[in-house]
This record gives C-alpha cells, sequence and structure tokens, in this order.
C-alpha cells in the first residue's frame, strides 16, 4: 500500500484530484438529501414570508451582528421549551435567507420573542438596554429610533428573494414600500397588506414616534413576529 | 538563500506576508481584548460602530483570516520552494495574491464596521468581496499547484499535501457557502440562496471545515516543515503521516451536524456529524502523536530551544483541543455545552493554544533566516511564552466554568419544579469569568508585542552584529 502510494506522492494532479474526492463525499452525502425539502421541512400552515416592514428589521438585525448573542432556534428539552416556548421546527425559519439560529446564548434565545413584551419596552431596551434589565450587558442601540428606515427601494429586496426561492408575488413586490408604510402606521389603510400577508399582520406604529417611520419601527415588527406564525394552539406539532 | 545553491527562492514575498502575520495578529488579538472587555463593561460599545455586534466578526476574521491566512500563505510560500528546491512559480502572481488578499480584508473588514455582512458566522464578507477572494484564491492556487509542477524534488513532501488539502478545500466551501444574490451590482446588500435548515447544515459544513482545513489542515502543514526544522529530526514516521493525513481530510468533512445538535436538522445527520466527530479524534492524534515523537531523541532540546518549546505546546493544545471537540460533539454533553461559553474556551484553546503557538514558533524561526540574522533575544521569546501561556489558561479555565455553569444554570429547577433562574441571573453569574477571561487576552496581547519587539530588533539589527554563518540552525 505504501508503494502505491508513492505514485500519489509524486504526482501533484493526481494528488489534488484524490483530495477534491475525499473531501467531497461527507458533504454530499450529508447536504443533498436535505433538498429533497420533504424529507426535511413538514410544511406548517401559518408560515408567510416576512413583510416589507418585518424584512428592513431583519436586514437591521443582521446589519448590527444580533446573531452574534441571541440564538433563534429553541431546542426539544425542557427547560427551553419552559423558558422560552415550543420547541423550533424547520418550516419556521425555511424564509431566512440566510437563517439565524445562532451558535451562543449572550443573550437569551430570541425564536419566539414576538408579542412576549409590549412595543414600547422593546424600544425601552434597545435604546437603554439596561433601563429596563439592570443585569444586561447589550450595546444600546439609540440611534435606531434616530433613523428613518431605508424603504423606498424594499422591493429590490424582496424580488432578490424571490429569486433566492422565496414566494413573493409580483404584487408583493410592487407594493412593497407602501406595504411597509402602512404596516407602521396605526390609521393607515391596510386592507391590501392583509390581503397579501393575512390578517395576522401586525399592524401599528411600533416605536410610538407618529411623525416618522424609523429603523426602530422595522425592527420592533421584526421582533414582534418572531415566533408568532405557526399557531400550536391547533394541534400542529413538527417533525 | 542562495547559499543553500543554484536557486534563489522568492523570499520578499514570504517577508511581507510575515509583516502582515504580525500586524493582523496584533490588530486581531487587540479587537478581542476590546469585546472580551465589552462583555464586562458594556458602557465600552461605542456608538453606532464600535459594538460587539459589530466588532466580533471583525475579531474572527482578524484573527482566523488576516492573522492565520497570512501565516498560512507565507509559510506555504516559503515551504513550497524549499521542499520542492525550486523557486515560487510567477513572482508576480506571487505578489498579486499578497495585496490582493490584503485588500479582501480591508474590504471586509471596513465593511463590518459600516455594518455590511452576510450574517454567516465566519462568512460574514458581503458577495463582492467573495468574488474578489475567489479570484485571488485561484491565483494562489495557481501559484501553489504550478511551483509542486516544477519541483526538482521527486516526492512532494508532507506538508504539502496538507497546504494542498488546505487550498482546494477552503475553495470548495467558499464556492458553495456563499451562493448570493445581490439585491442590485451598485448595492453591498445580498441573500443567501441557502435559508433554514439547509442553510444551517451548509453553514455548519463551512464553518466546522473553515476549522478542519483552515486552521487544521493548513497549520498541519506548519507543523510538518517547522517542527523537524527546529528539532533538527526527521519526522517521527512516515507511515502515519499517510494514514492520518487521508483520514483526517475524508472524516473531517462529515462532522460539521454536531454544530446543529437537537435542532429541527433531521436526527440521521445529527447522528452521522456525531460519529464522524468522534471518529475524528484518531486522526487528529495521529498528527499530534507524529509532531511530538519528532522530537524522541531530541527532547533536551527543549531545555535550551524556547522556539521548539512554542511548537511543543502548540501540538499539546491541539492535542487537548481535538480531544474536547468529540467530547463536545456527543449529544448529551452538547446539550449542556452548546449556546455557552464553553464553546469560546473550546475556540480559543485550539486558536491561541495551538494556531497561534504553532504561528509564534514558525515566526521565531523564519525571521531570523529571512533577514539574514539572529534571533535578538532568546530570552525574550521564552517571556513571551510563559506569559502567552498564562494568559491562555486563564482564558479558557475561566470560560470552562463559565460555560458549564451557565449550561448548569439554565437547565436548574427548584423543588416546586420551577426553573431556578431567570436568564439575567445567568448573566450576571458571567462577569467574573469575563473578567478573568479579558485578563487571560490582555496578557496573550503584551506576549504578542513582546514578540514584535523582538523580531523587529532581530529584523532591524545592523548587518555587521551578524558573523556570516552564525544564524542559528
Amino acid at each position: 500500500m505504501l508503494d502505491k502510494h508513492k505514485k500519489i506522492e509524486r504526482n501533484s494532479f493526481l494528488l489534488l484530484v484524490l483530495t477534491i474526492v475525499a473531501v467531497s463525499i461527507g458533504g454530499l452525502i450529508e447536504i443533498v438529501p436535505l433538498f429533497r425539502v420533504e424529507t426535511s421541512i413538514e410544511r406548517i400552515e401559518g408560515v408567510r414570508p416576512y413583510t416589507p416592514l418585518e424584512l428592513a428589521g431583519q436586514k437591521i438585525y443582521i446589519r448590527e451582528g444580533c446573531y452574534n448573542c441571541h440564538s433563534q432556534h429553541i431546542r426539544p428539552l425542557r427547560d427551553e421549551v419552559e423558558r422560552y416556548g415550543h420547541y423550533s421546527i424547520a418550516a419556521e425559519s425555511m424564509y431566512d435567507h440566510p437563517f439565524q439560529w445562532g451558535s451562543k446564548r449572550t443573550g437569551p434565545d430570541l425564536a419566539r420573542v414576538g408579542g412576549k413584551y409590549s412595543d414600547e419596552w422593546h424600544a425601552e431596551h434597545m435604546i437603554n438596554p439596561r433601563s429596563v434589565v439592570p443585569e444586561s450587558i447589550m450595546p444600546a442601540y439609540a440611534f435606531l429610533s434616530k433613523r428613518g428606515a431605508k424603504l423606498h427601494d424594499i422591493g429590490k429586496d424582496l424580488k432578490a428573494l424571490k429569486i433566492a426561492g422565496v414566494p413573493y408575488t409580483d404584487e408583493m413586490i410592487k407594493n412593497a414600500y407602501w406595504d411597509a408604510m402602512a404596516q407602521a402606521n396605526a390609521d393607515a389603510d391596510t386592507e391590501g397588506l392583509e390581503s397579501r400577508y393575512g390578517e395576522k399582520v401586525n399592524v401599528r406604529d411600533f416605536d410610538g414616534q407618529k411623525n416618522m417611520t424609523s429603523e426602530m419601527d422595522a425592527m420592533i415588527a421584526y421582533l414582534q413576529v418572531l415566533g408568532t406564525m405557526v399557531d400550536f394552539k391547533d394541534g400542529q406539532e413538527g417533525e | 538563500m542562495s547559499s543553500e545553491g543554484k536557486v534563489t527562492y522568492n523570499d520578499d514575498i514570504v517577508k511581507l506576508f510575515t509583516i502582515a502575520t504580525v500586524f493582523w495578529g496584533i490588530a486581531g488579538f487587540t479587537v478581542g481584548v476590546l469585546i472580551a472587555l465589552q462583555l464586562v463593561f458594556p458602557q465600552l460599545n461605542f456608538g453606532e460602530y464600535l459594538t460587539f455586534g459589530r466588532l466580533r466578526p471583525l475579531h474572527t476574521s482578524a484573527v482566523i483570516f488576516a492573522f492565520g491566512g497570512n501565516a498560512l500563505l507565507g509559510t506555504s510560500y516559503y515551504i513550497v520552494q524549499r521542499t520542492c528546491e525550486t523557486r515560487l512559480w510567477n513572482d508576480k502572481m506571487a505578489f498579486f495574491t499578497f495585496w490582493g488578499y490584503q485588500a479582501f480584508i480591508l474590504m471586509a473588514g471596513l465593511g463590518y464596521l459600516a455594518g455590511v455582512t452576510q450574517g454567516k458566522e465566519y462568512a460574514e464578507p458581503e458577495w463582492y468581496a467573495d468574488l474578489w477572494l475567489t479570484v485571488v484564491w485561484v491565483a494562489y492556487l495557481l501559484v501553489f499547484m504550478m511551483t509542486l509542477k516544477k519541483r526538482k524534488e521527486p516526492h512532494i513532501y508532507v506538508a504539502n499535501w496538507f497546504y494542498m488539502s488546505f487550498i482546494i478545500t477552503v475553495a470548495i466551501l467558499h464556492l458553495v457557502h456563499n451562493v448570493h444574490i445581490p439585491i442590485s451590482l451598485t448595492d453591498t446588500k445580498s441573500y443567501s440562496v441557502w435559508s433554514g435548515v439547509q442553510g444551517a447544515l451548509i453553514q455548519w459544513w463551512y464553518g466546522h471545515n473553515a476549522v478542519g482545513f483552515f486552521l487544521t489542515a493548513g497549520f498541519l502543514g506548519m507543523m510538518y516543515y517547522f517542527v523537524p526544522k527546529q528539532a533538527n529530526r526527521p519526522v517521527y514516521s512516515y507511515r502515519l503521516s499517510i494514514l492520518h493525513f487521508w483520514s483526517l481530510i475524508f472524516i473531517y468533512i462529515w462532522a460539521g451536524p454536531h454544530h446543529l445538535q437537537y435542532t429541527a436538522l433531521p436526527d440521521w445527520a445529527q447522528t452521522l456529524g456525531m460519529t464522524f466527530s468522534i471518529m475524528l479524534w484518531m486522526p487528529s492524534w495521529g498528527g499530534m502523536i507524529n509532531g511530538m515523537m519528532t522530537l524522541s531523541g531530541a527532547w533536551h532540546k527543549l531545555r535550551e530551544d524556547p522556539v521548539l518549546r512554542f511548537m511543543v505546546i502548540s501540538l499539546a493544545f491541539y492535542g487537548m483541543s481535538t480531544f474536547e471537540g468529540p467530547l463536545m460533539s456527543i449529544r448529551s454533553v452538547n446539550a449542556l455545552s452548546h449556546y455557552t461559553d464553553w464553546t469560546i474556551g473550546h475556540v480559543h484553546s485550539g486558536a491561541l493554544g495551538w494556531n497561534a503557538f504553532i504561528t509564534f514558533g514558525a515566526l521565531y524561526y523564519l525571521v531570523p533566516k529571512l533577514w539574514d540574522r539572529p534571533l535578538y533575544s532568546k530570552r525574550l521569546v521564552n517571556t513571551h511564552l510563559w506569559i502567552a501561556t498564562i494568559g491562555i489558561l486563564l482564558y479558557i479555565a475561566s470560560m470552562w466554568v463559565a460555560g458549564i455553569m451557565q449550561g448548569l444554570m439554565w437547565r436548574s429547577y427548584d423543588e416546586m419544579g420551577l426553573l431556578t433562574y431567570s436568564f439575567g441571573e445567568t448573566v450576571l453569574a458571567m462577569r467574573p469569568y469575563y473578567m478573568i477571561r479579558a485578563l487571560g487576552g490582555v496578557l496573550f496581547l503584551v506576549g504578542s508585542f513582546i514578540m514584535t519587539y523582538n523580531l523587529y530588533k532581530t529584523a532591524t539589527a545592523p548587518k555587521e552584529a551578524s558573523v556570516k554563518g552564525a544564524v542559528a540552525c
């Protein structure tokens, strides 16, 4: 066998090819079957693509690197389910490009943070985390409420996501800006928004600043929808 | 250089990479200390650009891809020339890989500060930086392969097998993981085509093999050249090299799913990941044993040679963290360790103990050779060694305690059957350990300043001071 190896270590091209073969096998066997989606993701009622405003919030979440300290994945372990809620199922993150499961909990898991705290709490928490959670070591994100959310071309984001496989319709893309503005305005006409994203969509002035749709609005809209799309009381179970 | 024969090696390129390695090392360690302190004193999050969320990717990229990457490219160029007895293929392209790589680092790093990120751990650079890196990496592969091709030595030395597997596998990982759709060609933002559970598996296939091929295979290439050179002994076992090379690269690729235990990833994939992670223990220790035993018959050299000491301690840390890794991949252990600081401690015993220490050893070997002057001070090498070792020990010991405590507190129940601790209480409990960790980081950083001074004094010493041929080894 050692003699045979002499052939390999005298031929740089052969060595390269065999290396590629050796490192490809494991990856192919593990990854390819996952793309037969029916084997890994059970379709669950309620999971929908993010609204344009929620998507703008997710962009900020990623921009600020929130995933470095907050996971979005609850494991089926007794304490986690009690602390955070029903364990996460695959369908719930199928429209996250990229997934936000995270790997570290310097702060708590956020997979089901939606609806747990009021909008005011979130705004206050991001402006000055220690005013509501004295032990917190989170950075302050006060600038989010002073800056308007970049929504005028959010339709382009929907378009890119459509190419990536998220079922945004042309109508959703066309109305993206107006849908975003409507969601953050308690007095807006939300008929179109609700017809496109469902009646459960949270519509309100998330940051309490009437005169602008801020990054804080987008961020809170995103946080408030996390983990709320699937109604587990209906007896729907994952896996 | 030319004194070794007719071949004149391209050492200018190695010098550039050496300087860049030291520079980015200091930068990356400094940011590391800052973010460690931010976790104790959140007031140290300054404004919008210098928050933990933006600086943590800056730290990981700076130490892995800037410090580690420059060390790998530089040493691979040094080693491939010596072991093939030929000059590097195409000087111009080699210089392009240097400046191209530095440009990539700047593009990525400045992006993070501005909030430009793909949001994937260890693959944060956005699409335009990724495309640029692809060009640079292809040039690197070409320079390396073409140099191998024109070698005068019939056999390809084992260090080069490892470097080659590192270059080609990182290329594959990079290309598959970073398939992104930019929202427009004038916008920095893009969306990953991978999402949800598939995205998670591809992330950790990528992430774990960044560890496996960037931080392991590549650095083993370094080890296979510098340890035998510094000890002045041949590699312990040729058979073991073959065995552990092929088994290491074959098995590593499977281990990624151990990052996804108890998630929505199908169970069979989790089990495969765990099984292969445990199997990985063997080839990892094969490499460690091959390195360590290279010293057999030369153990006494450890007494007088602090550079060799760096290399041996690095192998010890390599052995320790490749034992800890399989342990943490076992499901029931992972249930406790995942999401906690235990993982952070584990990573740093590998990154500081193994990657940085073998790099320091290589730097202390290279600088006197490249600048043709004797090492300025062995005593300072020793000082560096001990300060850095104490720093690492403080770091990993505090993170073991913190991580295990965190995991236990999260799952602790009182006699009423209720969770004992709020999340906030567990954050508060981490404070002293985060402080000790930061102190460990400071010591490690101080050590690297001592090294920088020592290497600077070496490289800038007046030429006359070195009697011709008096260079060690």
